[in-house]
């Protein structure tokens, strides 16, 4: 099959922080198009994962090509949703300027002035793609913890990414918003990329073509291949390491090949 | 109201003079104010503004010794704020290097050694001025450095207003979209050591970070907007300063500690109202 080249291509990566490593010997690749969730038990180093696909933390050993290029260039085409935790709940400012913030630094200018009415037009499509387009003007403190985790995602859009890297997007949302967030995913994968981390099992099975699996190792399952029992049963208890480790042995999962 | 009597007094230009600094520094104090909450670095002014005793005492000790006539302490004071800004801005501000003891350890070092330099200076000098300040004790010169000052956080603040405010509602976020970020934090750090040097005058070194901090807390609670913000801390401040320069004077009280007492209970005030009625 003639492929074109991935967009995230990662070699040999090795990740420690303080000398206790998180992560090691990671490949990965991931092609245009893909919709993959990005599983693992706590402190495995999924968000560690996403900072350095993002050239926040640098690898200590290894390669990370996004785009072709190196993470601080690839990072321009990748819309970003952090966990809204680590926001100041009480910060003023309103739900437009926050969304706002994905067009920084694509005025020519940089340094100086507000923002172009084009800037205007995107922050008020990307809004309308979460459907908060009422929500403009309100503060973003006064909004409930699924509506500003949604404004975040309206700011990732805001970048005009060619790839979605959610962080978390279904923590502490109610159900149907949670529905409504896989149903504008499933839409937005027809025109970008998308990566999430996720807790969500019901999710991984219903929507992702792919599931990422980081425990110091980062293994991709194209979701084709394993049915939702399998999933259930691998994920849905306690993350069975050993099992994990049985299935995804070294022959059995190179990056996009079909599990054993 | 003898306050507003001794105003009107022609012979009394030191207070109109007064009033005109107080006012005028309310801007400085509401708009750099604002930036010091929502960008939690008030630790980081307190520092700074005590390392200013530093360059007062190094500057009086320089020219008592070396007899450098030009060197008047404000020059010590604002070397010494820019440093020890860089210094906390740089170094204070690494995750998980105990970056508070870092910032505590310049705040003492940067106070300690002024009143060194100063021990060391022939002659006396009185420190209180300096330390609780006095603001009918502002020259005319004071005047003109606030107006500059405020014209210049003016303009800093009107054209790259998104920009701090993404800087301070999500760093990272502002890194990943290609701003420079600890350009802009060193900025605010620089503009908020200048913003200390000169209101020293007017509340003292101890008790600056408490009029960056206290009309901005307080207007937080009920701001919308960072703009808002901004508005109400200056006026916030505006009345903590007239207020307390009018009563420090009727009762024949220190200025700087009447007004920061206005200031703390302007934000007692409206917090209790805002836990009771919303």
């Amino acid at each position: 099959m003639n492929r074109k080249p991935p967009i995230i291509k990662i070699t040999n990566l090795d990740f420690s922080y303080h000398e206790h490593p998180v992560l090691e010997a990671v490949n990965l690749e991931i092609q245009e198009g893909e919709l993959g969730s990005i599983v693992g038990p706590n402190g495995g180093g999924k968000t560690t994962l996403l900072k350095l696909i993002l050239g926040l933390l640098q690898p200590d050993r290894g390669r990370i090509e996004i785009f072709g290029e190196s993470p601080e260039k690839g990072r321009r085409k990748i819309g970003y949703m952090p966990q809204h935790a680590h926001l100041d709940p009480l910060f003023p400012v309103s739900v437009l300027n926050v969304v706002l913030m994905g067009q920084l630094g694509k005025q020519s200018g940089g340094l100086f002035g507000g923002y172009p009415h084009q800037a205007l037009e995107t922050a008020r499509a990307a809004l309308n793609e979460v459907g908060l387009s009422d929500c403009e003007k309100d503060s973003f403190h006064q909004l409930s913890g699924g509506q500003r985790q949604r404004v975040l995602i309206a700011r990732a859009l805001c970048t005009e990414p060619q790839l979605l890297l959610l962080d978390e997007p279904t923590a502490n949302i109610d159900p149907r918003s949670e529905e409504n967030l896989y149903e504008t995913l499933v839409r937005l994968n027809r025109r970008m990329t998308i990566l999430l981390v996720s807790h969500d099992l019901g999710f991984v099975s219903q929507v992702v073509k792919s599931v990422i699996c980081v425990n110091r190792q980062v293994i991709i399952h194209p979701t084709s291949n394993i049915n939702g029992t399998l999933i259930k049963e691998i994920y849905g208890g306690d993350f069975n390491l050993v099992r994990h480790d049985h299935r995804c042995d070294k022959d059995g999962h190179h990056p996009n090949k079909p599990a054993v | 109201m003898d306050f507003f009597h001794a105003l009107a007094d022609p012979d009394n230009t030191f207070l109109r003079l007064a009033l005109a600094v107080g006012l005028l520094s309310s801007i400085a104090f509401g708009i750099i104010g604002t930036y010091v909450v929502t960008r939690r670095i008030s630790y980081l002014a307190g520092a700074v503004s005590h390392c200013v005793l530093g360059g007062i005492g190094g500057a009086l000790w320089l020219k008592a010794i070396f007899n450098v006539e030009w060197l008047d302490p404000v020059y010590g004071a604002l070397l010494a704020a820019l440093v020890a800004a860089f210094i906390v801005g740089r170094f204070g501000h690494n995750p998980g290097q105990r970056e508070e003891t870092m910032i505590g350890a310049t705040w003492a070092i940067g106070m300690a050694l002024g009143i060194i330099f100063i021990d060391l200076t022939p002659g006396y000098f009185d420190i209180t001025s300096y330390l609780f300040g006095d603001i009918l004790l502002v020259s005319s010169r004071d005047l003109k450095l606030i107006i500059a000052l405020d014209l210049i956080i003016i303009f800093f603040v009107a054209s790259c207003y998104h920009q701090l405010l993404a800087v301070c509602f999500d760093e990272e976020f502002a890194r990943l979209r290609g701003l420079n970020v600890e350009l802009f934090y060193q900025l605010l750090l620089a503009l908020t050591a200048v913003t200390v040097v000169l209101l020293i005058r007017v509340v003292g070194i101890v008790m600056v970070v408490a009029m960056l901090t206290l009309p901005a807390a307080a207007a937080s609670l009920y701001a919308r907007r960072l703009s808002g913000m901004m508005l109400l801390a200056i006026f916030l401040s505006a009345i903590s300063i007239v207020s307390g320069l009018g009563l420090s004077y009727n009762a024949n009280l220190s200025s700087g500690p009447v007004i920061i007492l206005f200031a703390g209970a302007l934000y007692f005030l409206m917090a209790g109202w805002k836990k009771l009625y919303k």
